[in-house]
Protein backbone atom coordinates (compact mmCIF):
# COMPACT_ATOMS: atom_id res chain seq x y z
CA UNK A 1 0.00 0.00 0.00
CA UNK A 2 0.97 3.37 -0.48
CA UNK A 3 0.20 6.55 1.29
CA UNK A 4 -1.02 9.83 -0.84
CA UNK A 5 -1.76 13.03 0.14
CA UNK A 6 -4.70 14.54 -1.59
CA UNK A 7 -6.15 18.46 -1.88
CA UNK A 8 -9.17 19.18 -3.18
CA UNK A 9 -10.34 22.88 -4.17
CA UNK A 10 -13.01 24.89 -4.54
CA UNK A 11 -16.94 23.29 -4.86
CA UNK A 12 -14.67 20.30 -4.55
CA UNK A 13 -13.75 20.96 -0.82
CA UNK A 14 -17.17 22.33 -0.04
CA UNK A 15 -18.30 18.83 -1.28
CA UNK A 16 -16.39 16.81 0.83
CA UNK A 17 -15.88 19.37 3.58
CA UNK A 18 -12.20 18.88 3.61
CA UNK A 19 -9.32 20.73 1.93
CA UNK A 20 -6.63 17.77 2.39
CA UNK A 21 -6.96 13.97 3.04
CA UNK A 22 -4.70 11.21 3.45
CA UNK A 23 -5.83 7.87 1.29
CA UNK A 24 -3.91 4.82 1.53
CA UNK A 25 -3.87 2.92 -2.29
CA UNK A 26 -2.82 -0.45 -3.66
CA UNK A 27 1.00 0.28 -5.16
CA UNK A 28 0.65 0.91 -8.46
CA UNK A 29 -2.28 2.82 -7.94
CA UNK A 30 -2.98 5.70 -10.90
CA UNK A 31 -4.22 9.23 -10.19
CA UNK A 32 -7.64 8.35 -11.59
CA UNK A 33 -7.83 5.74 -9.06
CA UNK A 34 -7.62 8.02 -6.71
CA UNK A 35 -10.81 10.22 -8.13
CA UNK A 36 -12.54 7.12 -8.52
CA UNK A 37 -12.05 6.18 -5.07
CA UNK A 38 -13.45 9.88 -4.47
CA UNK A 39 -16.25 10.08 -6.17
CA UNK A 40 -17.41 6.34 -5.07
CA UNK A 41 -17.50 7.80 -1.17
CA UNK A 42 -18.76 11.52 -2.50
CA UNK A 43 -21.14 10.34 -5.53
CA UNK A 44 -22.10 13.96 -6.26
CA UNK A 45 -18.39 14.35 -7.39
CA UNK A 46 -19.66 12.53 -10.05
CA UNK A 47 -20.64 15.30 -12.71
CA UNK A 48 -16.61 16.48 -12.72
CA UNK A 49 -15.57 13.67 -14.06
CA UNK A 50 -14.01 14.50 -17.66
CA UNK A 51 -13.97 17.42 -16.40
CA UNK A 52 -10.70 17.71 -14.29
CA UNK A 53 -7.04 18.27 -14.36
CA UNK A 54 -4.92 16.45 -11.97
CA UNK A 55 -1.21 17.24 -10.94
CA UNK A 56 0.77 15.04 -9.35
CA UNK A 57 3.91 17.15 -6.87
CA UNK A 58 2.66 20.27 -8.76
CA UNK A 59 3.03 18.68 -12.09
CA UNK A 60 -0.03 18.30 -14.29
CA UNK A 61 -0.57 14.47 -14.79
CA UNK A 62 -2.74 12.34 -16.90
CA UNK A 63 -5.36 10.16 -15.33
CA UNK A 64 -2.69 7.32 -15.92
CA UNK A 65 -0.21 8.42 -14.23
CA UNK A 66 1.44 5.56 -11.45
CA UNK A 67 1.91 7.57 -8.27
CA UNK A 68 4.57 6.38 -5.39
CA UNK A 69 4.52 6.64 -2.03
CA UNK A 70 4.16 10.39 -0.18
CA UNK A 71 2.73 11.70 -3.56
CA UNK A 72 0.62 14.68 -3.47
CA UNK A 73 -2.17 14.58 -5.65
CA UNK A 74 -4.01 17.29 -6.44
CA UNK A 75 -7.92 17.37 -8.02
CA UNK A 76 -8.08 20.67 -10.51
CA UNK A 77 -11.80 21.13 -10.93
CA UNK A 78 -12.23 23.39 -14.17
CA UNK A 79 -11.20 26.94 -13.28
CA UNK A 80 -12.71 30.39 -13.02
CA UNK A 81 -15.61 30.72 -15.49
CA UNK A 82 -13.32 29.63 -18.21
CA UNK A 83 -15.45 28.74 -21.68
CA UNK A 84 -14.31 25.91 -23.03
CA UNK A 85 -15.03 22.58 -21.96
CA UNK A 86 -13.11 19.50 -20.79
CA UNK A 87 -14.08 16.66 -22.96
CA UNK A 88 -13.26 13.28 -21.80
CA UNK A 89 -9.72 12.28 -23.29
CA UNK A 90 -8.56 15.50 -24.54
CA UNK A 91 -7.35 16.21 -20.74
CA UNK A 92 -3.82 16.35 -21.53
CA UNK A 93 -4.02 18.30 -24.64
CA UNK A 94 -4.98 20.85 -22.75
CA UNK A 95 -1.64 21.04 -21.54
CA UNK A 96 0.46 20.70 -24.47
CA UNK A 97 -0.46 23.17 -27.01
CA UNK A 98 3.12 23.92 -27.82
CA UNK B 1 12.90 46.55 -0.69
CA UNK B 2 12.11 43.29 -2.45
CA UNK B 3 12.92 42.41 -5.81
CA UNK B 4 10.13 42.64 -8.53
CA UNK B 5 8.47 39.23 -9.28
CA UNK B 6 6.49 38.86 -12.51
CA UNK B 7 4.22 35.89 -11.25
CA UNK B 8 2.60 36.14 -8.38
CA UNK B 9 -0.74 35.55 -6.55
CA UNK B 10 -1.69 37.89 -3.41
CA UNK B 11 -4.33 38.57 -1.07
CA UNK B 12 -3.48 42.30 -1.20
CA UNK B 13 -4.52 45.07 -3.69
CA UNK B 14 -3.38 44.71 -7.28
CA UNK B 15 -1.66 48.17 -8.53
CA UNK B 16 -0.67 47.84 -12.52
CA UNK B 17 2.29 50.66 -12.20
CA UNK B 18 5.23 48.10 -10.89
CA UNK B 19 4.54 45.55 -13.93
CA UNK B 20 4.42 48.22 -16.20
CA UNK B 21 7.66 49.37 -14.91
CA UNK B 22 8.99 46.00 -15.28
CA UNK B 23 7.67 45.01 -18.33
CA UNK B 24 8.84 48.11 -20.25
CA UNK B 25 12.41 48.49 -21.91
CA UNK B 26 14.03 49.77 -24.71
CA UNK B 27 13.68 46.74 -26.58
CA UNK B 28 10.00 46.93 -27.34
CA UNK B 29 7.41 49.07 -28.51
CA UNK B 30 4.59 47.69 -27.35
CA UNK B 31 3.04 47.28 -24.07
CA UNK B 32 -0.31 46.01 -23.48
CA UNK B 33 -2.04 45.92 -20.01
CA UNK B 34 -4.83 43.38 -19.36
CA UNK B 35 -7.26 44.24 -16.03
CA UNK B 36 -10.00 41.60 -15.34
CA UNK B 37 -12.07 43.12 -12.86
CA UNK B 38 -14.91 42.07 -10.41
CA UNK B 39 -17.93 43.08 -11.53
CA UNK B 40 -21.25 44.33 -10.34
CA UNK B 41 -23.70 41.43 -12.29
CA UNK B 42 -23.19 38.18 -14.43
CA UNK B 43 -25.97 36.93 -16.76
CA UNK B 44 -28.02 39.99 -15.53
CA UNK B 45 -28.05 38.79 -11.98
CA UNK B 46 -26.49 41.01 -9.17
CA UNK B 47 -23.08 40.08 -7.54
CA UNK B 48 -22.09 41.12 -4.59
CA UNK B 49 -18.60 40.48 -4.23
CA UNK B 50 -16.57 37.71 -5.39
CA UNK B 51 -13.69 35.53 -3.64
CA UNK B 52 -10.66 33.57 -5.43
CA UNK B 53 -8.75 30.71 -4.31
CA UNK B 54 -5.65 29.47 -5.73
CA UNK B 55 -3.43 26.03 -5.28
CA UNK B 56 -0.75 28.65 -4.78
CA UNK B 57 2.30 26.39 -4.77
CA UNK B 58 1.46 25.24 -8.37
CA UNK B 59 -0.30 28.39 -9.76
CA UNK B 60 3.05 30.55 -9.75
CA UNK B 61 4.59 28.08 -11.72
CA UNK B 62 1.61 27.88 -14.06
CA UNK B 63 1.90 31.61 -14.32
CA UNK B 64 5.12 31.33 -15.59
CA UNK B 65 4.77 28.62 -17.90
CA UNK B 66 1.80 30.13 -19.62
CA UNK B 67 3.87 33.43 -20.47
CA UNK B 68 6.23 30.44 -22.03
CA UNK B 69 3.57 29.37 -23.78
CA UNK B 70 3.46 32.63 -25.30
CA UNK B 71 6.71 33.32 -25.94
CA UNK B 72 6.42 30.29 -28.02
CA UNK B 73 4.13 31.98 -30.63
CA UNK B 74 4.79 35.24 -30.59
CA UNK B 75 8.62 37.44 -30.20
CA UNK B 76 7.32 39.17 -27.28
CA UNK B 77 9.80 40.70 -24.72
CA UNK B 78 8.96 40.38 -20.70
CA UNK B 79 5.83 39.60 -18.93
CA UNK B 80 3.91 39.96 -15.40
CA UNK B 81 1.23 38.52 -14.62
CA UNK B 82 -0.34 38.91 -10.68
CA UNK B 83 -3.54 37.15 -9.76
CA UNK B 84 -5.73 38.20 -6.36
CA UNK B 85 -6.62 35.76 -4.05
CA UNK B 86 -9.39 36.66 -1.13
CA UNK B 87 -11.99 38.55 -0.76
CA UNK B 88 -12.51 41.38 -4.02
CA UNK B 89 -15.09 43.98 -3.62
CA UNK B 90 -16.95 45.00 -7.09
CA UNK B 91 -14.53 47.13 -8.77
CA UNK B 92 -10.90 45.80 -7.20
CA UNK B 93 -8.57 44.13 -10.23
CA UNK B 94 -8.71 40.41 -9.96
CA UNK B 95 -5.97 40.12 -12.74
CA UNK B 96 -3.49 42.05 -14.25
CA UNK B 97 -1.30 40.83 -17.31
CA UNK B 98 1.47 43.04 -18.80
CA UNK B 99 3.01 42.05 -22.49
CA UNK B 100 5.55 43.76 -23.27
CA UNK B 101 6.70 43.12 -27.84
CA UNK B 102 8.20 44.88 -30.39
CA UNK B 103 4.91 45.89 -31.67
CA UNK B 104 1.62 45.58 -30.73
CA UNK B 105 0.04 42.77 -32.68
CA UNK B 106 2.06 40.46 -30.29
CA UNK B 107 1.59 42.49 -27.38
CA UNK B 108 -2.68 42.38 -28.14
CA UNK B 109 -2.27 38.64 -28.89
CA UNK B 110 0.13 37.23 -26.97
CA UNK B 111 -1.71 38.94 -23.92
CA UNK B 112 -5.31 37.63 -25.01
CA UNK B 113 -3.60 34.26 -25.25
CA UNK B 114 -2.28 34.53 -21.70
CA UNK B 115 -5.68 35.07 -20.26
CA UNK B 116 -7.44 32.18 -22.39
CA UNK B 117 -4.88 30.31 -20.59
CA UNK B 118 -5.42 31.16 -17.15
CA UNK B 119 -8.96 30.43 -17.19
CA UNK B 120 -8.37 27.25 -19.23
CA UNK B 121 -4.88 26.09 -16.88
CA UNK B 122 -4.20 28.12 -13.82
CA UNK B 123 -5.72 26.61 -10.65
CA UNK B 124 -7.42 29.22 -9.20
CA UNK B 125 -11.30 29.56 -8.92
CA UNK B 126 -14.16 32.16 -8.56
CA UNK B 127 -16.46 32.12 -6.51
CA UNK B 128 -19.72 34.36 -7.04
CA UNK B 129 -21.69 35.46 -4.15
CA UNK B 130 -24.56 37.48 -5.55
CA UNK B 131 -26.60 40.19 -3.85
CA UNK B 132 -29.85 38.06 -3.07
CA UNK B 133 -27.10 35.93 -0.23
CA UNK B 134 -26.51 32.83 -2.48
CA UNK B 135 -23.01 32.11 -3.49
CA UNK B 136 -21.47 29.63 -6.18
CA UNK B 137 -18.33 28.32 -7.62
CA UNK B 138 -18.00 29.39 -11.21
CA UNK B 139 -16.81 25.73 -12.83
CA UNK B 140 -19.49 26.02 -15.49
Amino acid sequence: MITIHVRLFAAHRDIVGRAEMTVQQETGATVGAVWERLVAEYPSLGRYTGRLLYAVNQQFAEPGAVLQDGDEVAIIPPVSGGARRIEPGQVCNRFNPL
Amino acid sequence: MQPFQPFVITAAPLDPAPLVAYAQTPDDGAVVTFAGVARNQFGGRSTAFLSYEAYAEMAVPVLARIAEEARARWPIGRVAIHHRIGTLEIGETAVLVVVAAPHRQEAFQAAAYIMDRIKEIAPIWKKEHWADGEAEWRHE
